[in-house]
């Protein structure tokens, strides 16, 4: 049984000493008192109306122990949890910071350089990194269950939280405090790379993807830019109304305009969601300016037409 | 006129008067017991099936029956039911009410009009909280801010519905106080009190110290709401955190008006099939008193990863330590009853044993959650869910069904059926742990609550969960069928079938309005059982 996610960073291991140590002392008491239960309740069980019982009211070394016992294993256990606590929130001083802001439902993570990511967080193994968050709206949580890390985020505030990646691959990002409709779908990915892909990575001018024709790239930018979080491209209308069909469509908005969707009218609607919303939809999305560049926007429009 | 049974056939019962209005406007404590508990259990219901409908939502990742909104709606109504109209008044206001005038030996609560107004308000208190079911809130039952103040949901109605409820809280407290300095029969002093009647004093010392700040706390939420000042929204200048720290610094130690009372019958049910007296009287009294107070000084444990400055969620954890202590005294007291008894395995006494085994689960499983280096890991995720519905669940409900069939022949004046009542108890236990087991397991590996959807990895565990619900549903329903199907056709019951020492065993079942015909004369505690040598 797998009790325990992987340990992928480096205070997972020194968490994970703490559960084993409590789940040992859990079974121990567990395993004892399930026994006496059991043991009780067959051997002493009525046998006859007027079994006889002694008058016990008390017994005070006894009373003593069962107090001191416990009361020295909670604190043992107590000081062992703040010792790790106070490293797992304390980051080193050469630690990498980014920032990162949670909206619903999606991440942003921004780095020094000016370089921004939706959903996927890249950073480099073995070096540690300091995240200082803040939310747009309401309430979040990042959490990271192979890095045993977990920080709410605050508007109006800042938070941080510090890793240090000890394996390289892609780990689970969820948001663990309830943040309304997609909650469950405010998902992304730490993605661990070696430091020298890091170094390329963070360096280079991500731009459309090589190679690939406008829809096709639009169609990866569609799950990497966290578009797939709140539109379908079946039909079946989520948050926001389905991409199906989208382009030159007939469109209601909520002040009773009537517009067909057009190439302006989609850059509009990415950029600045708020202007023209449709109607029957909460004016929840997120504006993507400053983070989808104007070459990315044509190949997600062109993806849009694509899909009839 | 030997035969006792012609007697008491004659004897007039506090059950006799017929119509609604002799309900409606009854002074009786005992009435207002079964007023109560009846209402409590339809709400027990109505949020049983809500917390059903959320298992089978999460049968399969995705969308099962429901979409999201709905969804958080569902597990919304699930938790704030439970918790606001169905466990705080929950043992205190059905059991408390209907025991505590008999076990101290009284004609009824001190102040009988005040209680019926409070059952009212509680009523209307609920009834407005299910206005809101018009456009169900969607925030889950801690109604945290920033999103309470900007959902479109009804927040208003519900919170509003608590805020009234409050006052019948701490208006019961009240009474419950008073009676029990001013009534307790002559001879009755403060250590010969049954331990039910410490647990309900130190619960309503928490309603009536507790329930004012969340009233206050909702208050400022709706006032922030319908006239846009910035208490908790960041937006507005308000700070989101000061929120959570007035919610928990009422809901902590609801948790123990919560679970107290459960403590109260469990210490009055295992003398009685043990034939044994309580094992550490005092030690268990006053560990009531001490939880009691404690339990003030721990509500930061919820909020470890919202923010709070490292020292303060030190001390929040060394506290949260210290209570755990005197509640592990307390499980070993119980168990060191039983030690040489003579076990008798009725239900209830089933009952307090899956008490003692769910119970300990609860307390074991806080130990991690209190610990602040698991903490972080385990905050938000389905461990925690786990975690209290075994103390909620395990604890209280476990204890409330332990209570109404103990209590059962002494309310009814019939016996509930036994065999049947036995099946349910094991198809409750059973279907409880199985819905509950996999829950800690995927917390562990970090599934988040509140989730709509999920990813597959915790799909296996999800589907065993659900197995349990249902089979956990079919036991709640078998145990009721039973009991209601006992009121009407269920053996005639003597005045004290189980041969317990507590008063109200010592008069007629069911009891007279004025509960005896003459005061008791205390010259004793009422756990005397046993061979004194
Ligand atoms: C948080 C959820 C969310 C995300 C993420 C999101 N949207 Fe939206 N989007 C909405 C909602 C809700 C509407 C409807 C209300 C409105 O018009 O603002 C909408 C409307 C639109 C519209 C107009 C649709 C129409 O039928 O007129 C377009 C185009 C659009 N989004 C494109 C995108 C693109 C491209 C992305 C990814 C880069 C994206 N959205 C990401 C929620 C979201
Ligand atoms: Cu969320
Ligand atoms: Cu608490």
């Amino acid at each position: 049984m797998n009790w325990l996610p992987e340990a992928a960073s480096s205070i997972a291991g020194r968490v994970d000493n703490v559960i084993w140590f409590v789940t040992i002392i859990s079974l121990v008491f567990f395993v004892f008192i399930t026994a006496l239960l059991v043991v009780f309740a067959i051997k002493y069980r009525r046998r006859s109306e007027d079994d006889e019982t002694p008058y016990q009211v008390s017994h005070h070394t006894l009373e003593v122990v069962w107090t001191i016992i416990p009361s020295i294993l909670v604190m043992v256990i107590f000081v062992y949890g703040f010792v790790v606590f106070e490293d797992l929130r304390t980051p080193p001083k050469d630690a990498m910071e980014i920032n990162v802001t949670g909206k619903q439902w999606l991440w942003q993570f921004h780095y020094d350089n000016g370089k921004s990511t939706i959903n996927e967080l890249f950073v480099p193994e073995g070096r540690p990194v300091k995240l200082v968050m803040t939310s747009d709206d309401v309430l979040h949580s990042f959490f990271v269950p192979e890095f045993r890390v977990k920080q709410d985020l605050v508007p109006g505030m800042y938070t941080y939280l510090w890793f240090k990646a000890i394996k390289k691959g892609e780990f689970n990002i969820f948001c663990a405090e309830y943040c309304g409709t997609n909650h469950s779908g405010m998902l992304g990915k730490v993605k661990v790379l070696s430091p020298a892909d890091f170094e390329k990575w963070k360096t280079s001018k991500e731009e459309l993807i090589a190679g690939a024709n406008l829809v096709e790239a639009g169609a990866e930018l569609y799950t990497k830019r966290a578009c797939i979080g709140c539109h379908s491209i079946d039909g079946s209308p989520m948050v926001g109304p389905t991409f199906k069909g989208i382009f030159g469509r007939q469109e209601t908005l909520a002040d009773g305009q009537e517009i067909t969707v057009d190439e302006n009218y989609l850059r509009k609607s990415i950029y600045e969601p708020q202007a023209q919303v449709v109607k029957g939809y909460q004016p929840i999305m997120p504006s993507f300016k400053g983070i989808i560049s104007d070459n990315e926007v044509s190949a997600l429009i062109a993806y849009m037409k694509s899909l009839k | 006129m030997a035969d006792g049974t012609m007697v008491e056939a004659v004897r007039p019962t506090y059950l006799d008067r017929k119509g609604f209005l002799s309900w409606a406007l009854t002074l009786d404590h005992k009435r207002l017991g079964i007023m109560y508990l009846v209402t409590i259990m339809v709400f027990f219901l109505f949020a049983g099936i809500m917390g059903m409908l959320v298992r089978l939502e999460l049968l399969t990742p995705g969308k099962t029956v429901m979409g999201p909104d709905t969804y958080n709606q569902i597990f919304t109504i699930h938790g704030a039911v439970m918790i606001f109209i169905v466990i705080v008044p929950g043992i205190s206001a059905t059991f408390g009410n209907f025991l505590i005038p008999l076990m101290i030996g009284a004609r009824d609560v001190i102040f009988p009009r005040l209680n019926l107004f409070s059952y009212w308000i509680y009523v209307g208190g609920a009834l407005i909280a299910l206005v809101s079911l018009l456009h169900p809130i969607d925030t889950g039952w801690t109604f945290y801010t920033p999103y309470s103040i900007r959902t479109g949901t009804s927040v208003i109605p519900i919170t509003f519905g608590v805020f009234v409820m409050g006052f019948s809280s701490i208006l019961t407290g009240l009474n419950f106080i008073v009676t029990i300095h001013k009534l307790r029969a002559p001879g009755m002093n403060w250590h010969r009190m049954p331990l039910f009647i410490w647990a309900a004093y130190s619960t309503a010392v928490i309603q009536v110290l507790a329930t004012p700040v969340i009233a206050i706390t909702l208050l400022l939420l709706i006032a922030e709401r319908v006239f846009g000042i910035g208490f908790f929204d960041p937006a507005k200048g308000g700070d989101p955190i000061l929120f959570q720290h007035f919610f928990w610094f009422y809901s902590h130690p609801v948790v123990y008006i919560m679970i107290l009372p459960a403590f109260g019958v469990i210490s009055e049910i295992i003398p009685v099939f043990s034939r044994k007296p309580i094992f550490g009287y005092k030690a268990i009294a006053y560990s009531s008193i001490a939880i009691a107070l404690i339990g003030f000084l721990v509500w930061g444990h919820h909020l470890f990863v919202s923010g709070m400055a490292g020292w303060v969620a030190k001390v929040f954890s060394f506290l949260t330590f210290l209570v755990a202590i005197p509640t592990a005294i307390k499980v070993w007291n119980w168990l060191a009853t039983m030690y040489r008894g003579s076990i008798d395995l009725k239900t209830p006494m089933l009952y307090a044993l899956g008490f003692l085994f769910l119970f300990t689960i609860a307390g074991l499983t806080g130990l991690f959650l209190g610990t602040l280096a698991i903490n972080v890991h385990l905050h938000d995720t389905y461990f925690v869910v786990a975690h209290f519905h075994y103390t909620m669940m395990g604890g209280t409900i476990m204890m409330l069904f332990a209570a109404m069939h103990f209590w059962f022949p002494k309310m009814i004046g019939k016996m509930y059926g036994e065999a049947v009542a036995k099946i349910a108890f094991a198809l409750i236990f059973i279907g409880f742990n199985l819905t509950f087991i996999p829950q800690f397991i995927m917390g562990m590996e970090g599934m988040p609550r509140r989730y709509y959807d999920y990813l597959p990895q915790y799909h296996y565990q999800h589907v065993l969960s659900s197995i349990g619900a249902l089979v956990l549903g079919v036991g709640i329903l078998v145990m009721l069928i039973n009991l209601i199907y006992c009121i009407f056709k269920g053996e005639k019951a003597p005045s004290n079938p189980f041969g317990s020492k507590s008063w109200e065993w010592q008069t007629t079942s069911p009891p007279p309005t004025e509960n005896f015909e003459e005061i008791p004369q205390v010259t004793d505690w009422t756990y005397g059982y046993g061979k004194k040598n």
